[in-house]
């Protein structure tokens, strides 16, 4: 960390702190402002399913002390940010005696496995087309097929997502239409199990990957441009070096860096619109979690799954923010 | 390129350029007319047109529940129930009743509504905060920068998940202000930086030397040479806020009772419009969303195009 200068490092960790802060505080506040009162709901909950419930008043009273609702708003507060702390977000209402943390911690290496996959293949294809693009040596079949392929561009993941799933699981029944692994496999590290898993994850990852490409190929297309005026490149060309090594060695390798930071704005998207994708495809993650605590008006489980997931998108930009120096000798950070 | 400033001339002096290139040459004349933008705007303007003209050639009302028989096909396909379609329903019934094409006819507008409501307050917002940080500099940007990059973080999707599953029901207008509050970010940054940047150039100086007020270097002097950021800004943030919006509405939050293409798309998913190949149902409205966004990406990659003449090409 020697070459990243303190005032750059304390501007990012003041930044990340507050993120959270604002965040939690945000997602504190705004039920809290709502007439809308969980017990009740608890309660309403076991009358529908029972008829009457004896004492309920007796129950709605021993609800509210236990979730703490008669606590002063500051005292709540208080333990509230206490307990983000250690990411404990009470117990689910839905599913009453389990701790939100366990449901979470369930969903969440779908939800991060899933992003992982379809960030990288995207990174990588958008970054390659989006050089092709602008590379003088590119087929020309090529030239006219990637702007074409580029249309679907900032359509939401969720669209192409129920188109895949419409056309290869309901209609060709190519892959399976929900789930993140098959009912009839048992969780384990089997060929089985990765295989189902595989092939369950593979559209949705796909439906992702259609549409963000694109956000990549156009950002490096720009780049490229800029890249390809450059003095080292005609050099290049003037010693006789071979296109294809010019392409990965001079340009590529040069235009590709900026495009790292372009992760920090778009991150918050992409998650978002994984969710929904997670939601319409019922696979196993944090989409599906939040949905069905939206069904089940679960206001510990909204709250602690769009925690996490805010949690998760600073922290990536944080660290995007803080190894990009480092990969980038050309960056200078000046103090802020 | 010499031949750009006589273009009649091109095609004497350079015979090997094609008619299409030379045409395309004289394009750059004019760098409005670029065809992205006039597809895209186009694309825009019919579904607006849509809208308009659907309210007056066909009936609104048939957005109702009840309207038909439930779950008929588009004229000439059939159902799984051996069905056919009508011409009563041209684009087919939902699993109420309610009219295919009235529901797009009344949903789009809607949609779009919601996007450009949203992304005009978020951007009044960021041309104020901009200026102030450019201008002020000192505390005042530091809290203004500060708080933006913390802001752009934070995925709306979610903070207004939490919101509207706390409060139930809102209206168009609400969302769209909802959803303000977190598309402000980028316009912020944007002009912030701009506005550091032309505060040293020597047109802004010489304005402020001959004594011009704040206001007039603000308004006269740099925003029109902001106008082609502020307006590739503007849709893009259109594009976040419709998305934003359709992401709730296909979670079953957003305006309950008002007709949208992504609740008609939750509506048609939760009664397994897949599974039954009511393929008219969710996919009429998701092809006409999808038709949105690419409208909305090409006006996007023309504006860049026109602010950014080397990302032109022959």
């Amino acid at each position: 960390m020697g070459r990243i200068p303190a005032s750059y490092l304390m501007n990012r960790v003041i930044t990340l702190v507050l993120t959270i802060v604002i965040a939690a505080t945000l997602i504190w506040l705004i039920p809290r402002l709502s007439p809308v009162d969980p017990a009740e709901i608890m309660l309403g909950r076991m009358t529908a399913g029972a008829g009457t419930v004896e004492g309920s008043e007796q129950i709605l009273a021993t609800l509210q002390e236990r979730f703490g609702l008669n606590d002063p708003l500051l005292v709540q507060y208080a333990k509230y940010m206490r307990n983000i702390l250690f990411l404990d977000f009470g117990l689910s209402t839905a599913s009453f005696p389990t701790p939100v943390s366990t449901l979470i911690a369930n969903a969440l290496p779908w939800t991060i496995g899933l992003m992982l996959i379809s960030i990288v293949i995207t990174f990588v294809i958008g970054n390659l087309l989006g050089a092709l693009m602008v590379w003088e040596h590119t087929p020309r079949l090529w030239k006219v097929a990637i702007p074409a392929a580029m249309v679907f561009t900032s359509i939401p993941p969720i669209l192409s997502g129920l188109l895949l799933m419409w056309i290869f699981s309901a209609q060709l029944q190519w892959f399976p239409l929900t789930g993140a692994y098959g009912l009839t496999v048992e969780p384990g590290w089997t060929w089985d199990f990765v295989g189902s898993v595989l092939h369950h994850g593979f559209l949705p990852a796909l439906s992702i990957v259609v549409v963000t490409f694109g956000f990549w190929a156009l950002g490096m297309r720009g780049l490229m441009i800029t890249v390809q005026g450059e003095d080292y490149t005609t050099l290049a060309k003037a010693k006789g070096l071979r296109p294809r090594y010019i392409l990965y060695r001079y340009m590529i390798r040069n235009a590709i860096l900026p495009q790292i930071t372009a992760f920090a704005l778009k991150i918050g998207l992409l998650i978002a619109g994984q969710v929904l994708v997670e939601r319409i495809f019922a696979y196993n993650g944090m989409g599906k979690l939040l949905y069905d605590a939206i069904l089940d008006q679960d206001f510990p489980v909204i709250q602690g799954v769009s925690f996490v997931i805010i949690l998760m998108t600073a922290l990536a930009v944080f660290i995007v923010d803080l190894v990009y120096p480092l990969i980038d000798p050309r960056i200078r950070h000046e103090a802020a | 390129m010499a031949d750009h400033s006589t273009p009649n001339a091109a095609g004497a002096q350079t015979p090997d350029l094609t008619a299409r290139q030379i045409r395309r040459m004289k394009r750059f004349d004019n760098p409005w007319r670029n065809p992205k933008l006039i597809w895209g705007a186009g694309l825009l303007l019919g579904i607006v047109a849509m809208g308009i003209l659907g309210r007056i050639f066909w009936d609104p009302d048939l957005v109702f529940t009840g309207s038909g028989l439930t779950r008929q096909p588009p004229v000439g396909l059939e159902n799984l129930r051996g069905q056919v379609g009508t011409w009563a329903h041209p684009l087919g019934t939902d699993g109420a009743g309610r009219d295919v094409l009235a529901l797009l006819i009344i949903g789009a507008p809607n949609s779009l509504f919601v996007g450009v409501l949203a992304s005009l307050i978020g951007m009044s917002i960021g041309i104020f905060l901009g200026f102030s940080a450019g201008f002020i500099r000192g505390r005042v940007d530091d809290v203004i920068r500060v708080l933006s990059d913390v802001m752009i973080t934070i995925p709306p999707l979610l903070i207004l998940v939490v919101f509207q599953a706390a409060y139930g029901d809102i209206s168009l207008t609400m969302m769209a202000i909802l959803i303000a509050c977190f598309v402000w970010q980028s316009p912020t940054r944007l002009i912030r930086a701009q506005v550091l940047s032309m505060r040293e150039s020597g047109y802004v100086q010489m304005a402020r030397l001959s004594g011009a007020s704040t206001m007039h270097i603000m308004f006269r002097e740099m925003m029109p040479n902001l106008v082609p950021y502020l307006f590739g800004s503007f849709i893009a943030n259109v594009t976040t806020s419709i998305v934003t919006a359709v992401g709730l509405e296909v979670l079953g939050l957003g305006p309950q009772r008002i007709p949208t293409l992504g609740r008609t798309i939750y509506e048609a998913i939760n009664s397994g419009a897949l599974i039954q190949n009511l393929y008219w149902w969710w996919g009429i409205p998701t092809i006409l969303l999808a038709l949105m966004f690419i409208g909305l990406l090409l006006i996007n990659l023309g504006l860049d195009e026109v602010s950014n003449p080397r990302l032109r090409k022959l």
